[in-house]
């Protein structure tokens, strides 16, 4: 398919593949974090960790909008489902994350009545105008859109907020968990492990594709220089992520400590503004959120404005966060940070699966222990390899 | 099935009549029903028996039964509905294990208010697969529920088939060395019904590939080639299905990306959505495992039949103690093509 196979063509990613060889000293171990779970799912599908010399490992980052969300905040969708009865509509993405009590939004949604039903409700839609089509069909009843994700997803929510101002709608609101890319890196450099050891185990980041679209490369500008760690924005096709891995390395043999834009055919210095306009128009900064795994991150989540408070689930419903400890055995946290990888959580791949996932980077085919499980359990493992290629002829 | 006299009642309004609870209260109402609507359409010397059960021969050989219960949403799709669908998917169950299908078998349940006029639609529809396929719809049964306990209609189909001896086809059969092909392009269906399902307007609409394929079984039963293993990819797709039968022949698999038949337009869609073609499900295709000699043969057969034009030859069996089925991407790294897990939900980044 045009535009798509120019991305995933074997040949060009071998010459780059041997271009990172040839760059990669011998001797030295490069360690570069992947934010996004787009890239993530690149790595693990397209196996370009098979491409990579020994010396280049890729750690998975946090940059799961599902996977940094914490229970309280999946806890309080379902409340509002069951409690308040409205009809809640969400991205496919939550719906399978453990909440409370065993409890899911989709453990939730079977419970609850078929549409049409007075009581609560839970819907997948695809996008948050499907929600408010939603609320302008049924006006006696109260919509929810569960917003969640990270810069990329802000904006659209945003716009119907707005829409749905314009419209005069009483029954439509938004349970706002949308969150900041920049703070979520930098928390990863200050964690306290990282205080602990002195030094950060990464030699510099991908940065992300979709939400740099938006954002603009400008914002890790900061810590580039700040943390001394390079960081280039890639697109998240899996050739974008073999040459921004040889970017970075020529950075790390170069000591350079810069912001690069691979992603140059989406991503600008100064990204959408009129999206970011749009934005500061809607929200503002949350002085504190927690992030599962991360914990509580100053200034790193965004609310509805009170110019727009009618829209904003939590006043309109008055439901509180309330703080869930994760599962003691899951090492999420520790994962999301870089400091361990899935296979040395004690449950991973034994009592946390996919089937029966324990920890957030289980839940979404994003996670680093999904796509671990998924696609990358082999890696290490000695394989029998088939004797012949079947169908290479 | 009892008659009714004309002129006591009137003919059932097929245009703006509904199902109601009378229908399946086995009285006048359901008898009218039976005979204006389903026996009219499915006609044949069994059906026309009358009798609660059908008295049908059989050809020497073993026989071969399956059932399987259709509960689509929605109901009509581009390139089919639940009507053929309950058709196609049963004969092909029974086709798929070398038999020749015979006999169906349909349940109904309807749900109260149910238009008459879609149930024709459903069982044109029906009778159109039927016929086309040669397998009768022998006997049937019809039930009605109130409103708001089914989802419009429920079908249940069941097949009867006979297989020769000698012709074993089991899911634990593979062997090493062997080949694994796919008898066209994949992820239709299921992109057809989603895009439906969640009013996805794509330029191109895709058409499920609902269809019998117990004649294309038949051809590549006939060309003599050593086939282990027959097994059509719907529900969990293609991946699922080679997952099933590494675990039962206890082998491995190795897949070739590039090797994948996928129309541009299934391609695209998933991408869109975030879904991935290898899961997605399949009405009218055929995995088949063979001897690596007798691989190229099959292949032209299959590309002789009408329904086999795309096959394409998409990988090998190899031994792996832990049954894994991978592929070399396209590019050519390696992954794991694992069990579905849950359902494919779309995703947002």
């Amino acid at each position: 398919m045009k535009y798509i196979d120019e991305f995933r063509d074997g040949e060009l990613a071998r010459g780059l593949a041997a271009a990172i060889e040839r760059a990669a000293r011998a001797r030295r171990e490069y360690r570069f974090m992947e934010f996004c779970g787009g890239h993530t799912h690149a790595i693990a599908r397209y196996g370009v960790s098979d491409l990579l010399p020994p010396g280049v490992r890729m750690i998975h980052g946090p940059g799961c909008p599902v996977c940094v969300l914490p229970i309280g905040r999946i806890d309080m969708a379902i409340r509002l489902a069951l409690e308040a009865g409205v009809i809640l509509c969400s991205y496919g993405d939550p719906l399978r994350v453990p909440a409370s009590h065993g409890q899911s939004l989709l453990r939730a949604k079977a419970t609850l009545g078929r549409p049409g039903s007075t009581g609560g409700e839970i819907r997948m839609v695809y996008s948050c105008a499907d929600a408010l089509t939603v609320a302008q069909q049924q006006p006696a009843r109260q919509v929810v859109f569960f917003a969640i994700g990270f810069e990329t997803t802000t904006p659209p929510t945003a716009v119907v907020i707005k829409q749905a101002q314009a419209l005069g709608l009483r029954n439509f609101s938004v349970l706002c968990c949308h969150v900041l890319t920049p703070s979520a890196i930098a928390s990863i450099l200050e964690s306290p492990e990282v205080r602990q050891w002195g030094s950060v185990p990464l030699d510099g980041f991908v940065g992300p594709a979709h939400v740099s679209t938006i954002i603009g490369t400008r914002p890790y500008e900061f810590f580039a220089e700040e943390y001394r760690k390079p960081v280039v924005i890639a697109g998240f096709e899996p050739l974008d992520v073999l040459q921004a891995i040889l970017m970075l390395i020529e950075q790390v043999n170069a000591g350079r400590a810069c912001v690069e834009n691979q992603f140059r055919r989406a991503v600008t210095r100064e990204g959408n503004l009129k999206a970011q306009q749009v934005v500061a128009e809607v929200f503002e900064l949350r002085r504190s959120f927690a992030w599962r795994g991360l914990g509580e991150l100053p200034y790193s989540a965004l609310r509805i404005r009170s110019n727009f408070a009618e829209f904003d689930a939590e006043r309109r419903f008055s439901i509180d966060y309330q703080a869930v400890p994760d599962h003691p055995a899951c090492e999420c946290g520790a994962i999301l940070r870089g400091v361990k990888r899935p296979a040395e959580c004690r449950i991973f791949g034994s009592v946390c699966t996919p089937e029966n996932p324990i920890g957030s980077c289980m839940v979404s085919a994003e996670g680093a222990c999904a796509a671990h499980y998924s696609y990358g359990r082999l890696s290490g493992q000695s394989l029998s390899q088939p004797r012949e290629s079947a169908v290479n002829r | 099935m009892s008659s009714v006299r004309k002129g006591y009642v009137r003919p059932l309004d097929l245009k703006h009549g509904r199902v109601d609870l009378t229908h399946g209260s086995g009285g006048r109402a359901m008898a009218q029903l039976i005979e204006e609507l389903f026996a009219r359409r499915l006609g044949n010397a069994y059906l026309g028996q009358g009798n609660d059960a059908a008295v049908v021969p059989i050809p020497p050989g073993r026989l071969v039964v399956s059932t399987d219960g259709h509960v689509v949403a929605p109901l009509f799709f581009p390139g089919g509905d639940i009507g053929c669908l309950a058709v196609h998917g049963t004969i092909n169950d029974v086709a798929v294990l070398g038999a020749t299908p015979l006999y169906l078998a349909a349940g109904f349940i309807l749900e109260e208010g149910f238009p008459l006029a879609d149930l024709a639609r459903i069982v044109d529809s029906m009778a159109e697969a039927a016929s086309a396929a040669g397998v009768p719809v022998v006997t049937g049964d019809t039930k009605v529920v109130e409103q708001g306990k089914a989802d419009g209609i429920y079908i249940t189909t069941t097949g009867i088939g006979v297989v020769a001896d000698g012709a074993d086809y089991s899911g634990d059969r593979a062997r090493v060395g062997d080949r694994i092909i796919v008898s066209g392009t994949i992820g239709e269906h299921g992109m057809a019904v989603l895009a439906q399902r969640e009013s996805i307007g794509f330029s191109a609409a895709i058409r499920s590939d609902t269809a019998a394929l117990h004649g294309l079984i038949a051809s590549m039963r006939a060309s003599g080639a050593a086939i282990r293993v027959l097994r059509d990819p719907t529900r969990g797709g293609v991946a699922t299905t080679l997952n099933e039968i590494a675990r039962q022949s206890g082998v491995g698999m190795m897949l070739q990306e590039s090797a994948l038949p996928i129309l541009p337009e299934v391609t695209a869609a998933c991408e869109f959505l975030g879904l991935d073609p290898l899961y997605v499900a399949n009405e009218g295709k055929i995995l088949a495992i063979v001897a690596a000699e007798d691989a190229d043969g099959l292949l032209a057969t299959m590309h002789a039949h009408p329904l086999g034009r795309r096959a394409a030859l998409i990988g090998s069996v190899h031994a792996d103690a832990q049954h894994f089925v991978q592929m070399t991407t396209t590019l050519g790294g390696r992954r794991i093509v694992d069990w579905l897990t849950g359902e494919q939900l779309p995703r947002i980044c």
